[in-house]
């Protein structure tokens, strides 16, 4: 096995590069897990803010339900989303097996539940502080939930954040369901795992690099965002 | 509802304008514990009430009640012939206060209220005027003081107009400069006719600001008297005992 320092000098060498297939492979990797996250947020705020709010039949399983899906192999939401899409299955004419929305929808499911279950608790945590108070000015219990979103924003920034991370993160499902192809569906993971399979473990850990230092500089984006945000908030109020 | 015995208000013996806001039999019970006994009480416009009474005997819950905050326990609003039903606002002990500007939780409560957007911004304005926070009203909420923070949300409350603002222990948390601040805030906020119910421990507030004392212990109203009859005239054992025990903390 090649050294740890002579990965992380071929990891330097391509984003040096800008190597044209690593480029590709790291655009489409964000394309895919951006969007996902995007698809992911949409449906697990507005899930989250129905189970923190909502009391129905069922409430309590419905909660128990997603925060066993915390927990799901990204491997078997790739299966799951495989039988949907494939040939003989329901969505089958829809012809999405092996494209990158297919490689969306695995990843959305997969992080839906992550979104929703934290934006429950953030969103009852924060309406135990000030919902009665939110409630006095006239707010309904909806309309309450909603503006904790608000109030716990950068919380909420964390949660999309986790998202991305899970979704971008992750191998299971866009190998079942994207296949890998060079030039069509590769992205970071499924070229890691591919790299470790020919055997070039330099390579795969210098996507793995490549990977960590697309999070890191994503995330350190995002710290210096929120200063700046709240500034030209208050300076716009 | 509870086997605890029934105590209407007395209003009778408190002279006020017509009533604003009614509890009648209300109850309130969190799992095994009695909040609140079936209790009735009416606030009458123009009134000072201070509500007295030990920890967990049920100011807070009471107050939650005339606000509309707990779910089953119906309030009443009086309505005059011709006037929308009175506002109420609600002012707690430790003001929850939106991570955005001070103008910004004004308008909030505006726009919660119902309030044009094109009178939003003056109103908010004028309240954060009254308070003598104009000169803030851009900061983060979150990052004024805690004097300050009680005052926006007096801010906040007055600009709903309300008829009654119901208040939390408001002075609790404040040093003795920003308590008299307030004090004197609440007192121009009577002045302008608005009904105050008020919750406190310091019985020289209630002295200074009230015009009726509510007695609470263990979730019942034990006296309910104009303030002077409430501090000069014999009291009704709970309520004596309250004061006994009250009065060397004040």
């Amino acid at each position: 096995m090649n050294s740890f320092a002579e990965s992380l000098s071929l990891a330097a060498a391509l984003i040096a590069g800008a190597d044209a297939q690593l480029a590709r492979i790291v655009a489409l990797s964000l394309q895919v897990s951006a969007t996902a996250t995007l698809v992911g947020l949409a449906l697990g705020l507005t899930l989250g803010l129905a189970l923190a709010v909502a009391r129905f039949p069922g409430h309590r399983v419905a909660v128990w339900a997603v925060n066993t899906l915390l927990a799901l192999p990204s491997v078997v939401v790739g299966l799951l989303v495989y039988l949907l899409l494939s040939r003989a299955g329901p969505l089958g004419s829809w012809g999405l097996l092996f494209t990158p929305p297919a490689m969306v929808i695995a990843q959305s499911v997969l992080v839906v539940p992550l979104v929703a279950a934290l934006t429950r608790r953030l969103v009852l945590d924060a309406l135990a502080d000030g919902g009665d108070q939110l409630r006095t000015l006239g707010a309904r219990p909806l309309m309450a939930a909603t503006l904790m979103l608000l109030h716990e924003r950068l919380a909420l920034l964390t949660i999309a954040l986790t998202a991305f991370g899970r979704a971008i993160a992750e191998v299971g499902a866009v190998m079942v369901v994207g296949g890998n192809i060079d030039g069509v569906t590769r992205v970071m993971t499924t070229a890691i795992a591919l790299e470790t399979s020919k055997g070039d473990l330099a390579l795969a850990l210098a996507l793995g690099f490549v990977l960590l230092a697309v999070v890191g500089v994503i995330n350190g984006g995002v710290a210096l965002v929120q200063p700046r945000r709240a500034l030209a908030r208050e300076a716009l109020a | 509802m509870g086997a605890r015995p029934l105590l209407a208000s007395t209003t009778d013996t408190v002279a006020a304008g017509r009533p604003l806001v009614s509890l009648e039999h209300a109850s309130v019970r969190y799992g095994d514990v009695q909040a609140l006994a079936p209790l009735s009480l009416t606030v009458r416009a123009g009134e000072r009430i201070a509500l007295v009474g030990a920890n967990g005997s049920g100011k807070t819950t009471l107050l939650r009640a005339l606000g509309g905050a707990i779910d089953g326990v119906a309030r009443r609003l009086h309505v005059t012939a011709g006037s929308p039903p009175p506002v109420t606002a609600m002012v707690a002990q430790k003001p929850f206060l939106m991570s955005f500007s001070a103008r910004w939780n004004v308008q909030l409560a505006l726009w919660l209220q119902g309030v044009p957007r094109a009178e939003r911004r003056a109103r908010a304005d004028a309240a954060l005027a009254r308070v003598g926070l104009q000169a803030h009203a851009g900061r983060s909420a979150p990052a004024l003081s805690g004097g300050q923070q009680q005052r926006l949300a007096l801010a906040r409350a007055w600009a709903m107009q309300p008829a009654l603002l119901l208040l939390d222990e408001p002075t609790a948390s404040l040093d003795p400069s920003a308590k008299r601040e307030v004090e004197r805030l609440l007192a121009s906020f009577a002045d302008d006719g608005v009904a105050l119910v008020m919750s406190t421990h310091n019985l020289g507030q209630a002295k200074r600001l009230a015009t009726r004392v509510v007695c609470l212990d263990a979730g019942v109203v034990v006296a309910d008297r104009p303030v002077d009859a409430f501090f000069d005239e014999p009291l009704p054992d709970a309520a004596a005992a309250f004061l006994k025990g009250e009065l060397p903390w004040s």
